[in-house]
């Protein structure tokens, strides 16, 4: 059913995504494909994939963008993947009930067997999450490793999302983001997590954490060179001799 | 937004079928038109062939058309979804309508009254599918259901007037009339989308979208992948942009200026073929009109997706 689920989740379960921590250097868009192209559902199409056009779909893709300008200026790696939102518009607007949030965590998923691959869904976000297999003709999206996170066959440290766990650099984390204790919560409080895309209100329930300052100063003025004619002390003596 | 080729013809030929429909319903609950059996057969044949080709374009666009029959239960919350039940049931009164109307030369009013209804939800339901969608700002706009009610009557008038003028001589040919009233209201309407699109302030930045808008100028370093995508595919269309003001006077054009002349001079000419003649041509002016009006709907709409390949505002 594409209603939302009547009340809140009672768990927001989602990531949290440190844009200071980030290096770009894709281990969590390989992983990724890695598990879900052999796990829930079809495949993880590609075509032409050492071809002169290549083309595949994936649920995590790391963007890279350059914020402010001169001395200030920094790259910031940007993995975008699934919001999993509160008011998924993805979800109402599928004709077909393959698209659904799930009322006990709040995952939006796609249930591929209802799927007639018309689109809509992609329209609907604003945030690019959903794309199309190009073989299967059902849409795909990030699924949080809905069967990975509730794998009983899997050791408990490894319930986790495969782009969490993944991560070398710790900069996405997995949790419940209803619960203001959870460590999630509590660094999205800590760091000043914030929504993309706030105001368009589709309540998204992934965090990121904003690129912590650079330091005073630094890179800011050039540093000068060496004074080639300095004044004073044994150099200065033997400038004056010298010259 | 790439524009399909499915839905375009889709909108269109179902608009103007639906269109047509209303039209050939309204006269016959005004008693404005005869109900002669062979009028029936062509008018209404004409009307279900036009919806029934429109819509199975449509399925052209689905990856599995196979389950096309799924897209009828999320009536509650999707306007695709609606849109699907409102064109299937509108089926019901309007096919029995054409056999009243063909095997027995009467067209009961309440085959009519529903029929006329269910022609204006199904375009409503096919312009709300595209208002109700907020990342895409352009097609986000009040006046979109509008547009395609309005395109969709003119369309159909002039189409009407085509099927039933010849009838309808020597007396007052009135779907020509109306034509000409509807044909510039409409374009008038579309005109102002067009206005009030392009003045719409940018809902979206790429700062807002990344959140690295308080760091200053935010830019695309680089794309996450080298190739393309089925996002960029379907809605990093840029091309239609860039003739996006030639391709609007040529939608006037065709859409209303000529098929506007060509039914006034249809009006007065002493030859009913002629006057039939220069109809046909008016009707195709209109369709192909529309069908470049479609075409720039699709290629002129930004969505906000591209904020995160580049595009600066949406």
């Amino acid at each position: 059913m594409t209603m939302l689920p009547a009340a809140t989740p009672p768990k927001r379960l989602g990531l949290v995504i440190d844009l200071d921590t980030c290096v770009g250097c894709q281990a969590c868009v390989v992983a990724c494909k890695e598990w879900n192209t052999g796990g829930y559902g079809a495949p993880l199409a590609d075509q032409r994939a050492y071809g002169a056009d290549p083309i595949g779909s994936w649920l995590n893709r790391v963007h890279g963008f350059e914020a402010g300008e001169g001395a200030n200026g920094r790259t910031v790696h940007f993995p975008k993947s699934c919001l999993h939102c509160d008011n998924a518009a993805c979800v109402t607007v599928c004709p077909t009930g393959a698209s659904y949030k799930r009322a006990d965590d709040g995952i939006v998923l796609v249930d591929e067997d209802k799927c007639i691959g018309c689109g809509l869904c992609a329209w609907a976000c604003p945030y690019g999450a959903r794309e199309l297999d190009p073989l299967a003709g059902v849409m795909k999206k990030c699924t949080l490793c809905v069967d990975r996170i509730y794998a009983e066959d899997l050791p408990e440290g490894e319930r986790e999302p495969a782009c969490v766990r993944t991560c070398p650099t710790h900069a996405r984390h997995f949790g419940d983001l209803a619960d203001p204790n959870s460590p999630v919560s509590r660094l999205v409080a800590d760091r000043g997590g914030f929504d993309l895309m706030a105001e368009m209100g589709y309540r998204p329930t992934n965090k990121y954490l904003p690129p912590r300052p650079g330091r005073s100063g630094c890179g800011a003025a050039p540093v000068a060179l060496e004074d080639a004619s300095p004044k004073g002390g044994f150099l200065g003596w033997l400038d004056k001799v010298l010259s | 937004m790439h524009p399909t080729f499915s839905i375009l013809l889709f909108t269109t030929l179902a608009g103007t079928g639906y269109g047509l429909l209303f039209v050939l319903c309204v006269g016959l609950l005004l008693g404005l038109l005869p109900t002669d059996p062979r009028l029936g057969l062509i008018a209404m044949g004409a009307t279900l062939v036009m919806i029934t080709a429109g819509l199975l374009c449509s399925l052209g666009h689905l990856r599995r058309p196979e389950r096309a029959w799924r897209a009828f239960s999320q009536w509650r919350s999707s306007w695709l979804s609606r849109e699907g039940v409102a064109a299937v049931l509108t089926f019901i009164p309007a096919g029995l309508l054409t056999v009243f109307w063909v095997a027995a030369g009467a067209a009961p009013w309440p085959l009519g009254l529903l029929a006329a209804i269910g022609a204006v939800v199904t375009v409503l339901c096919t312009g709300m599918i595209y208002q109700s969608l907020a990342p895409i700002p352009r097609w986000h706009h009040p006046l979109t259901t509008p547009v395609y009610l309005c395109l969709s009557l003119a369309t159909g008038l002039v189409l009407a007037a085509l099927l039933t003028g010849s009838w309808l001589t020597p007396s007052l040919p009135w779907p020509h009339v109306a034509a000409l009233l509807a044909l510039p209201v409409a374009w008038l309407v579309k005109w102002q989308w067009w206005q009030r699109t392009d003045a719409g302030m940018p809902t979206a930045t790429i700062g807002s979208a990344t959140g690295l808008g308080k760091l200053g100028r935010v830019s695309l370093l680089e794309s996450p992948h080298t190739g393309s995508n089925y996002l960029l595919n379907e809605m990093g269309y840029r091309v239609g942009r860039k003739h996006a003001a030639k391709l609007r006077r040529i939608a006037v054009v065709l859409g209303a200026a000529v098929p506007w002349l060509l039914l006034a001079v249809a009006l007065f000419t002493p030859s009913p073929a002629f006057a039939v003649f220069l109809t046909l041509l008016a009707a195709l002016a209109a369709v192909a009109g529309t069908l470049v009006e479609r075409w720039l709907f699709f290629a002129e709409a930004k969505h906000m997706m591209t904020l995160y390949y580049g595009e600066q505002t949406v």
